[in-house]
C-alpha cells in the first residue's frame, strides 16, 4: 500500500474534531527513547544504525496499537510523501530528510506515529484532536511500556531515560497543543503572553516547531524542561496553561468585537475576498487568510459553513498536497495558480461574511454608523 | 562573539584566569560584565564559570576532558562542542562531569522523577526485598530462631537468582518472549 492509499483524505482527517476545537487544534505527546547498546543515529555509522533499525522495527511492528498501520523505511518515501507527511504533522522535518537506517509506523488513523532513527532511535508520538493532552499521554504511555518489554531501553536511575540531546534527557516527554491565536495577534497581546508562557518554563513555537514561523496565528506550546519533573505534573501543568490561554484568546476575541468591531470585519472580509477571487497566491498568504476565514466562523459571520471546510482547505493548499495532485513538478509559480483555482473553486458556495456580529444579548455590538 | 552570559550582545569584556593549570576564558558584554560585579576585587571567574553551566572555552592547554573520548562509541567532547548531541548512552557517564553543569542549567533538576521500565523497577524492588530478609535474618540468628533462619536464607537465595536473572538476560537482545510474540498471525 502507498502512502497516499493509506492517509485518510485530507476531507476525512479534517472532519476531526476535539474539546476546545476552536482554538486548540491538536494536542500532542512524544516520547523519546534509545537502545542501550547502540549508538545514537546521529553518531551511528550506517551499519550501526541499519542494525538498530532492523531490531527496533521489529518490536514496533508487534505492537497491537500498529496493526493494520502503515510502517515503511525513508528510503522508499518520495520526496512528496515526505513533504506530506510534514504538512499532517506526523514526522519532523529533520525525519524527512532521511534515508536508509530510518523509517516511521503510523497507526490506521494516525493517532500515533513512531519515527525510527529520527535524532533518538525511537520518537513515538500520540496525536489528538483538540484538547486532549492527558488521552494523548495515556495512549503513548500504554505503547511505551509494551515497547519496553521488547528492547533494552538506555535508562539511568540518576538521568532517567537517556536521549541524544541532553535537553530531553529524563522523561524524554515533549507535550504540546496547537493553539490558533488570531484574538492575541489581532489585539497585539500575543508577544506579551508568549513571555509570561515561556517564563513559566514552556516554549512557544510556530507552525512547524522549533524555529519556524507562526503562519496563519498558529502557535505551539510544549515544555521545555525533561529532566526532574514527572510526567504527569508535565501534563498538568501543560493543560493548565493551554486552559488559561484558551480564555484569554476567549476574552480578546470578545473585546476585539466590542472594541474593535470595524477592524475585525474588514481583515474577515478581506480575507475572504482575497480567497475566493484570487487568480495566484502563496502559501503562506493563503494561511493566514484561511486563519482569519476560521475566525469570521467562529464568531458566525459564515452560518451554514461548516468548519471541516477551513481545515481542510488548510491542508490541500499546502505544496506537497497540491504537488500530489498533479504528475508533473509543478514550480512555486505554478503552484501559486493552482493553490488560487482550488480556493476559488472551494468557496464559490460560500456567501460573503455577514456585515454584523451576531448579537448574543440583543444589545447591538457594532458601531449605529456601520450598515 | 557574542557574550557567554545573555547571548544577545555583542562581548566586550575577555576575562582570562588561570584555574587548576588551566586557561579559562569568558566572555562578556558590558551589561553582564557589570552585573556580575567583574570590576570588583572580590569577582571570581570559577564561580562565574560555574553558574554558566556550560563547557566553557580553554584556549591554552587543553583540558584533560576535551581529550576523554567514550570508551563504549568514541565521541569526544570537542565533538559535543560541534554538534550537542552526544554518542551514545554511555556518553553520559563518560562525560558525566562537564554534563553535570550543563543540565543543572537547563532543567528543573538534576535527577530524574517519573516514569521507568517496569524491569528496573522488579530489579530496584527484589534488592529492597533482599535488604528487607536480610534484616529478619540477622534478628533471627541473634534470636537463635535456626529454624526461620534457614527459611530466611532460601528466600535470599531465591530473590539473588532472580535479580541475576534479570540483569544478565537483556530484553532487547533475542529473549524467550521474542520469537513466541512474532509467531502472531
Amino acid at each position: 500500500m502507498t502512502l497516499t492509499e493509506f492517509l485518510s483524505s485530507p476531507a476525512l482527517s479534517s472532519r476531526r474534531s476535539g474539546p476546545h476545537g476552536h482554538i486548540v487544534l491538536s494536542s500532542r505527546v512524544r516520547l523519546a527513547r534509545n537502545l542501550k547498546r547502540h549508538p545514537f543515529p546521529g553518531w551511528a555509522k550506517k551499519p550501526e544504525r541499519v542494525k538498530a533499525f532492523d531490531i527496533l522495527q521489529e518490536a514496533v511492528q508487534t505492537l497491537p496499537q500498529l496493526k493494520d498501520g502503515f510502517i515503511e523505511s525513508m528510503e522508499n518515501l518520495g520526496p512528496v510523501d515526505k513533504q506530506i507527511l510534514v504538512e499532517r504533522h506526523l514526522i519532523s522535518r529533520e525525519h524527512a530528510a532521511k534515508g536508509t537506517g530510518s523509517g516511521l509506523a503510523l497507526n490506521s488513523d494516525e493517532s500515533v506515529c513512531v519515527m525510527i532513527n529520527e535524532e533518538d532511535h525511537l520518537r513515538m508520538q500520540a496525536l489528538r484532536a483538540g484538547l486532549q493532552i492527558q488521552e494523548a499521554w495515556t495512549t503513548i504511555d500504554t505503547l511505551d511500556t509494551a515497547l519496553e518489554k521488547r528492547l533494552d531501553y538506555a535508562f539511568s536511575p540518576e538521568l532517567g531515560y537517556l536521549t541524544a540531546c541532553p535537553t530531553n534527557v529524563g522523561t524524554g516527554i515533549r507535550v504540546s497543543a496547537m493553539l490558533h491565536l488570531p484574538g492575541l495577534v489581532l489585539s497585539e497581546q500575543v508577544n506579551q503572553i508568549i513571555q509570561a508562557v515561556n517564563k513559566l518554563g514552556l516554549a512557544v513555537r510556530g507552525f512547524y516547531g522549533e524555529g519556524t514561523e507562526a503562519l496563519g496565528n498558529v502557535f505551539q506550546v510544549s515544555n521545555q524542561m525533561t529532566l526532574g519533573e514527572s510526567e504527569l505534573d508535565i501534563v498538568e501543568r501543560l493543560t493548565k496553561v493551554v486552559a488559561q490561554l484558551i480564555e484569554h484568546e476567549e476574552n480578546a476575541r470578545l473585546s476585539l468585537v466590542e472594541k474593535q468591531p470595524k477592524m475585525l470585519l474588514n481583515h474577515i472580509g478581506r480575507s475572504y475576498g482575497i480567497l475566493s477571487n484570487a487568480h495566484s497566491i502563496s502559501s503562506k498568504e493563503t494561511m493566514n487568510l484561511l486563519s482569519l476565514m476560521r475566525l469570521g466562523l467562529d464568531m458566525k459571520l459564515f452560518p451554514g459553513v461548516d468548519q471541516s471546510l477551513i481545515n481542510e482547505l488548510f491542508i490541500i493548499t499546502q505544496p506537497a498536497h497540491l504537488q500530489r495532485q498533479i504528475s508533473e513538478k509543478l514550480t512555486a509559480e505554478e503552484r501559486d495558480l493552482l493553490r488560487a483555482d482550488l480556493l476559488r473553486d472551494r468557496l464559490q458556495q460560500i456567501c460573503r461574511p455577514q456585515c454584523r456580529f451576531p448579537d448574543p444579548d440583543g444589545t447591538g455590538l457594532d458601531k449605529p454608523s456601520a450598515s | 562573539m557574542l557574550c557567554s552570559l545573555c547571548k544577545k550582545n555583542e562581548a566586550t569584556v575577555h576575562l582570562s584566569q588561570i584555574i587548576e593549570h588551566k586557561m579559562q576564558t569568558v566572555n562578556l558584554c558590558e551589561a553582564c560584565s557589570k552585573a556580575k560585579g567583574v570590576d570588583n576585587s572580590g569577582f571570581s571567574l570559577t564561580s562565574l564559570l560555574l553558574s554558566l553551566g556550560s563547557p566553557v572555552e580553554t584556549t591554552e592547554a587543553p583540558s584533560e576532558l576535551e581529550n576523554v573520548v567514550c570508551p563504549s562509541c568514541g565521541f569526544s567532547q570537542a565533538d559535543f562542542k560541534k554538534v550537542g548531541r552526544l554518542g551514545c548512552a554511555q556518553c553520559y557517564e563518560t562525560f558525566a562531569e562537564p554534563l553535570r553543569g550543563l543540565l543543572k542549567s537547563m532543567h528543573k533538576d538534576t535527577h530524574h522523577v517519573g516514569k521507568v521500565p517496569r524491569q528496573m523497577i522488579t530489579s530496584q524492588e527484589i534488592t529492597h526485598r533482599i535488604q528487607q530478609l536480610q534484616k529478619k535474618l540477622d534478628q533471627a540468628v541473634a534470636a537463635e530462631n535456626f529454624e526461620e533462619a534457614a527459611l530466611l536464607r532460601d528466600q535470599i537465595k531465591q530473590a539473588r537468582t532472580e535479580l541475576n536473572q534479570l540483569t544478565s538476560t537483556p530484553p532487547g537482545e533475542p529473549a524467550k518472549n521474542r520469537p513466541a510474540s512474532t509467531k502472531r498471525p
